[in-house]
């Protein structure tokens, strides 16, 4: 059986060029980055080639970026580090944002720090009428995410940015999922930091990165040895750092063109979908051509998804990370959307192997699947 | 073209082992789901995947595999462990013992809950490098929530005696942290056994990938951790991020050859060590830091007196060592561990780790003993202390110029 | 560390390492540094009646740089009179071996063992 993956915003299979440049490191003898011989040093060059190519991909000097485990790192590390340097102070983020936003602000709460949430309206976006609606005034952070992992719903960068010059705090996206779907300018952003991970753009997993405008302090969240300008103790992951970098060079130049692919995708899927009587999530606004969201009154989501998944079709309901619980998309919850149909949404994302063949053969399995679980639904009727 | 210089600096990394590459590539090329993907099976595959090398981290020690929670590295771990038990269990108390030889992820995770309002006592190890037992008991307060003591010492390769530790440490009611990562593949691992509460791994010691360890929390009597990553809940809450598929997988594969290896591999190091030691020792003002006896057979640690470390270094350029941690060697500070055994500047600054490991020959041992001999000779020529120590002048006793 | 090449060279192949009869009322010595610094520079000089130096030697304990440093003076040094000799500064040492500023105090430590050596030479002849 032929198997198709639409769920690349989970995770992306890794680019046989990137596998390349991280063979070296996984097979020949290597050093530790930190020591002083030839081993080390060689390590290190590699390092600081990786760094130049994912600031180069997004704009950004290549002292602004620090290595991390991945997106969670990243996240967690921008906010403890923003919080720790200011105790007592408020934390702003979207009530859509990633848990590895969330959770680390609710933790604070136990701690002295306040939270505040901006609120997205009904397509999942934040209204600039939202912020007007953030009183405190000791603010040390506002991380609001670029694209919605579940939606696709692209922020508005320039309101968080002015929003947060005007209470002199830090502000930081989370573009886990937007890096190698739109262009990401760091320098045009007008933000202080921003996450980005890996294993998103066909890079491997167990990397990431936060990039952190030279003017920024923050505390660091893992101490140890010093590496990272001490932001970020611990043995540097060669391997997947390299392949990191060659991912951030090979997205730079292919996302256009690919984003273009997953566009028409979409638009065909879509059609489709909303043929079937499906309810799109989000899909008045701006949003990642690769992402939809979506969801079919009163059928149940996870008996559909087993039910592709043995017919070879790999889709998502909600975000990888939540789907260990049964609980509605708190995204959706957030966005109004009534509790039974968010209970059964689905999210398809494309990736640049996907083909218009594939959408096709999804839609006509997708239709026969939906008349067998009506059938059945009809019976136990 | 440049030859390769012999590696002698498996206490900083170790080459991932040809078969654990050749087990973890299939998961970045074929099985690269996310294994917290619960809708289909390329989540599934590398769950599985993920399952089955906890299990193989946890045979190692003799541990339950859901005592095992991956992390990005011991460095991690450490802070983890750390930071987590002591922000969890600070009601009992706010003080935090630990030794001044631990590795820096240690001391500098004791040093960020000091400026939390922790107090902490960093205990001096004997001129040996191991912890007196008696004053290590007399170090615990009423207040100490925590102890952290490292198994094997990554600069001198010393063994603690963490069974007698972490009996103090149980009659006392202190948590106690151990941190292994020097240790895994080294020396026998016994968690059913030892009183240790919290454990830190890391693959790449043991020739595994870097950037993934583990961290061992014990659920009999059940230990608690505050999270420090928090996210998607992953690792039963105690450490949320996406794991890497593969590195995990090659975590386990490198863990499982070591318990099958370890015995046999063991011996042919300890073999090599010995011929390095002999053939070091023929030469005149020679110091070995730390035990040789309660000491792992990879690491020999030795002090060339009268040769200044940094000129030692740039001639044995043929083969990689390390003076001192790798973690500290970006700066001129002589090794705070040597300076903690009581050793002088100028030997903690002559000093040199050699690190053996799986792949070191008899003849890359024999290459070294004569290079040394050779270099040291050459460097002494050129040593105005090394001309005084000759014409019988005692140099501590000498009046040094301000300088 | 990156050393350069004009260092690699006098580490590998010091120039006039070695030792004058310190007793000797033409050589003067100076030692300057300290084991405990990382540094011990020795340097000699043979000074003929006209005031010319006739023979230098060095040891040294140090780094690479240090090692250097003292090389190069020492045939910096030969044929210059004690006036010319004093006038050796650290910087020029620096930037003939191209240090960087993390090893700039092995030329200064250079410096003061020429200026030493000479001083002892004078104390001796009595000047």
């Amino acid at each position: 059986m032929q198997k198709v993956y639409f769920d690349h915003n989970a995770t992306t299979a890794i680019d046989k060029k990137v596998l390349g440049v991280m063979m070296p490191y996984l097979e020949m003898q290597q050093g530790n980055p930190t020591s002083q011989h030839s081993f080390g040093r060689y390590a290190r060059t590699a390092i600081e080639e990786a760094r130049e190519q994912v600031a180069l991909a997004i704009h950004a000097h290549p002292t602004e970026v620090i290595f991390t485990s991945g997106g969670t790192e990243a996240n967690n590390m921008i906010v403890h580090g923003a919080a720790i340097k200011n105790p007592q102070s408020t934390l702003v983020r979207s009530n859509i944002e990633h848990p590895c936003v969330a959770r680390p602000m609710e933790a604070l709460t136990h701690q002295g720090w306040q939270q505040n949430l901006l609120k997205v309206n009904h397509d999942g976006v934040i209204t600039d009428e939202a912020y007007k609606n953030i009183n405190a005034n000791n603010v040390s952070l506002i991380s609001v995410m670029l694209a919605n992992n579940e939606t696709g719903a692209i922020q508005k960068m320039s309101t968080l940015s002015h929003f947060a010059k005007e209470k002199k705090a830090l502000s930081h996206t989370d573009a886990v999922q937007a890096f190698g779907k739109m262009d990401v300018r760091f320098d045009e952003l007008g933000i202080d930091a921003m996450t980005l991970s890996s294993h998103k753009i066909y890079g491997p997993q167990g990397v990431g990165a936060l990039i952190l405008n030279k003017r920024s302090d923050i505390e660091p969240l893992i101490y140890g040895g010093g590496q990272e300008k001490n932001l970020r103790s611990g043995t540097e992951n060669i391997a997947a750092i390299v392949g990191f970098g060659k991912a951030c060079e090979l997205i730079s130049e292919s996302f256009k063109e690919t984003s273009v692919l997953t566009g028409e995708l979409q638009t065909t899927l879509e059609l489709h979908l909303k043929e079937l009587g499906a309810v799109i999530f989000s899909e008045k606004v701006k949003r990642l051509s690769n992402t939809t969201f979506f969801a079919f009154k009163d059928i149940e989501g996870s008996t559909l998804l087993t039910a592709l998944d043995k017919k070879g079709f790999a889709i998502a309901s909600g975000s990888a990370c939540s789907s260990v619980n049964k609980e509605p998309s708190h995204v959706l919850l957030a966005m109004g959307i009534d509790e039974d149909l968010a209970r059964g949404a689905l999210r398809i994302s494309f990736g640049n192997q996907n083909t218009l063949n594939d959408v096709k053969t999804f839609i006509e399995t997708l239709k026969k699947e939906l008349q067998t679980l009506k059938q059945l639904t009809a019976i136990a009727a | 073209m440049e030859r390769k210089p012999i590696y002698l600096d498996y206490s900083a990394t170790t080459p991932i082992d040809p078969r654990v590459a050749e087990k973890m590539i299939p998961y970045i090329t074929e099985h690269f789901g996310n294994p917290a993907s619960r809708s289909h099976s390329f989540g599934w595959t590398a769950e599985k995947a993920v399952e089955e090398a906890r299990e193989e981290v946890a045979k190692l020690v003799n541990a339950d595999p859901r005592e095992i929670v991956w992390t990005s590295g011991a460095t991690e771990s450490n802070n983890l462990a750390i930071k987590g038990a002591s922000h969890f269990y600070s009601t009992k108390g706010k003080h935090v013992l630990t030794i001044a030889t631990e590795h820096k992820a240690v001391i500098d995770a004791v040093r960020e809950l000091e400026r939390e309002g922790f107090t902490a006592t960093y205990l001096e190890p004997e001129p040996n490098g191991l912890v007196d037992l008696e004053k290590f008991k007399k170090a615990i307060r009423p207040d100490t929530v925590l102890a952290s003591v490292m198994l094997v010492n990554n600069e001198i390769g010393v063994i603690q005696d963490i069974e007698a530790l972490g009996n103090i440490c149980r009659e006392e009611k202190v948590i106690f942290h151990v941190d292994a990562a020097q240790a895994t593949g080294k020396v026998d691992i016994d968690l059913e056994k030892l009183p240790v509460d919290l454990m830190s791994f890391s693959a790449h010691k043991t020739y595994g990938p870097k950037g993934i360890g583990a961290l061992y929390v014990r659920r009999k009597p059940r230990i608690r951790i505050e999270a420090q990553m928090h996210g998607g809940g992953h690792e039963r809450g105690m450490r949320s991020g996406t794991l890497a598929t593969h590195q995990i997988v090659g975590m386990g594969e490198a863990f499982r050859i070591a318990r099958l290896e370890m015995k046999l591999e063991n011996e042919r190091i300890r073999k090599l060590r010995d011929k390095l030691l002999q053939g070091l020792q023929s030469i005149e003002e020679v110091y070995v830091n730390g035990d040789l006896t309660h000491r792992i057979p990879h690491n020999l640690n030795i002090s060339f007196n009268y040769v200044e470390g940094e000129s030692l270094i740039m001639a044995v350029k043929d083969i990689a060592v390390s003076s001192g941690s790798a973690c500290t060697s970006a700066s001129l500070e002589p090794s705070y561990v040597l300076r903690a055994l009581g050793r002088s500047d100028e030997l903690a600054h002559s000093s040199i780790r050699f690190s053996i490991g799986r792949f070191t020959t008899e003849a890359d041992v024999d290459f070294t003993i004569q290079l040394l001999k050779d270099k040291i000779q050459k460097l002494r020529e050129l040593s105005p202390l090394w001309e005084m120590f000759k014409d019988g002048i005692d140099i501590s006793k000498v009046e040094w110029a301000a300088h | 560390m990156a050393y350069s090449d004009k260092v690699l060279d006098h580490y590998e192949n010091p120039r006039n390492v070695g030792s004058l009869d310190k007793n000797d009322p033409h050589v003067g010595t100076g030692m300057v540094g300290a084991p405990a610094c990382g540094d011990v520079m020795k340097l000699q000089i043979k000074v003929s009646d006209d005031g010319v130096i006739e023979d230098a030697k060095f040891k040294t304990y140090g780094c690479g740089s240090a090692i250097a440093s003292s090389s190069l003076v020492t045939e910096w040094l030969k044929g210059k009179t004690l006036d010319q000799a004093s006038e050796i500064k650290n910087s020029a040492i620096a930037e003939e071996l191209a240090l960087p500023p993390v090893k700039i105090h092995c030329s200064v430590l250079a410096e003061d063992a020429i200026k030493s050596a000479i001083a002892d030479l004078k104390s001796k002849q009595g000047k």
